[in-house]
């Protein structure tokens, strides 16, 4: 009786539970509802984003279909069950008529600032990474973001990826050289004052061509036409 | 209530407790995604809505809160509307999505929103909370806008994405970096400040002269 008289403004445990449990019950109907109601939207939203980011470096482009370059050589198309550790997706891009245009594969590298993912474009008929995109980087403003104006730059494409005779690996590995230093097809001409970003735009390129091409390369034929 | 107290709990967040410069509350999201008025704009209207929403539950649910379990249940209502907010930013736009980065889901802990919860939602009825939020948001949002205006002006020569010079501009770049959020900020605090020294020394003359 005394301790009860001396904590008189104790609150009760199931008061409390209860509280806590009523709140969440509303909470998560408030966030299942946002959830389901968005949904559609959001996936409609991705599915665009990643349209827009392949039509721009494949311009030809005009549908895609997403594959998987599975780590036991084979290829095959995205199905619903996402994908697999160790394959490497990419996006085959087909002409109006239906004819394969270019493939594209994104690749990330370190930057200046985190890393620069971007999404670049092989034209297998010339053995040639076409351009490239950026699909996210937090480089400096008017330093490292240059990689996507810089008329210099940009002449470095189309970038000869040639296979090596086995098809095992890229004949040449893709570098970024010091600017001006260029002189092989498969080198990348820095910019000036932003060589870190140029060179991680050629090891992202490069990381994901040497994994994605001799992978693809013996399977061509099954990607030639739209499915 | 009466029409004056209402536009009075309105008006608190935007100009006497504006929670930009006045309250210097929420300084995370305020120095970093102002770089453009987009941004700025989308960061205040998302941090209104978490505000308005959150201060009304809270208010509604403030009889039965025991005070021992108070902070976790503003967290969770809050955290439930910023989730919400979330879903909703990336069915508007991803591009606005990958600009606001994570600034976004931060707004569950903005000390403004549980400031608002636990110094006037707890103890006010939803309307007048609801009324008071509002109020703050738009306050805030004013003072994002002031800060990523100036910025975009400066560091990228062009206004909600619109170039306002020509080709021959050079964007002072320093202005969308990191640096230019502390010198626009204090800048901004410098120019109230001002203002309120001038305010006081006229009350002080006119305090003397009668």
């Amino acid at each position: 009786m005394n301790a009860a008289a001396m904590q008189p403004e104790t609150t009760p445990t199931v008061a409390m539970i209860r509280t806590l449990g009523l709140i969440s019950a509303i909470c998560g109907l408030i966030i299942v509802g946002a959830y389901q109601g968005t949904y559609d939207a959001v996936q409609e939203n991705k599915r665009i984003a990643v349209e827009r980011a392949v039509f721009k470096v494949i311009p030809q482009a005009k549908s895609i279909v997403e594959y998987l370059a599975l780590p036991d050589g084979k290829i095959e198309k995205l199905g619903a069950g996402g994908t697999v550790p160790g394959a490497v997706k990419f996006y085959a891009g087909y002409d109006a008529a239906g004819k394969l245009a270019g493939i594209a594969a994104e690749g990330a590298a370190k930057g200046y600032a985190d890393y620069v993912r971007i999404l670049f474009a092989y034209d297998p008929a010339n053995g040639a990474v076409a351009g490239f995109g950026v699909v996210s980087s937090r480089e400096t403003p008017g330093i490292g973001d240059k990689i996507l104006v810089d008329r210099d730059f940009l002449a470095n494409f189309p970038l000869e990826a040639k296979l090596s005779d086995d098809n095992q690996v890229l004949a040449h590995e893709i570098r970024a050289v010091k600017h001006g230093t260029k002189t092989n097809p498969w080198e990348i001409d820095a910019i000036a004052g932003a060589t870190i970003t140029s060179r991680a735009v050629a090891r992202a390129i490069n990381d994901t061509a040497q994994t994605l091409l001799p992978r693809v390369a013996p399977h061509l034929d099954q990607i030639k036409e739209k499915p | 209530m009466s029409q004056t107290k209402t536009w009075d709990e309105f008006m608190e967040g935007i100009w006497r407790q504006n929670p930009v410069f006045v309250m210097v509350l929420g300084m995370c999201p305020t120095l970093a995604v102002t770089v453009s008025a987009v941004n700025a704009l989308s960061m205040g209207v998302a941090t209104t809505f978490v505000l308005i929403c959150s201060c009304a539950l809270v208010s509604l649910t403030r009889s039965f809160t025991p005070k021992e379990v108070r902070i976790a249940v503003y967290i969770v209502i809050i955290a439930t509307f910023v989730t919400a907010v979330d879903y909703a930013i990336q069915a508007v736009s991803l591009a606005l999505y990958d600009a606001l980065g994570a600034f976004i889901q931060l707004i569950v802990v903005n000390c403004i929103i549980l400031g608002r919860a636990e110094a006037h939602a707890a103890k006010h009825p939803p309307l007048p909370a609801m009324i008071n939020a509002a109020g703050m948001g738009v306050g805030f949002t004013v003072g994002l806008l002031a800060l990523g205006t100036v910025r975009e002006i400066l560091g990228a020569g062009a206004l909600f994405g619109v170039p306002l010079f020509g080709a021959g501009f050079q964007p002072w770049v320093v202005m969308v970096l990191p640096p230019g959020g502390f010198f626009v900020l204090g800048a901004w605090l410098l120019l109230f400040a001002a203002l309120e020294r001038r305010k006081q020394r006229k009350l002080a003359e006119v305090a003397t002269n009668v």
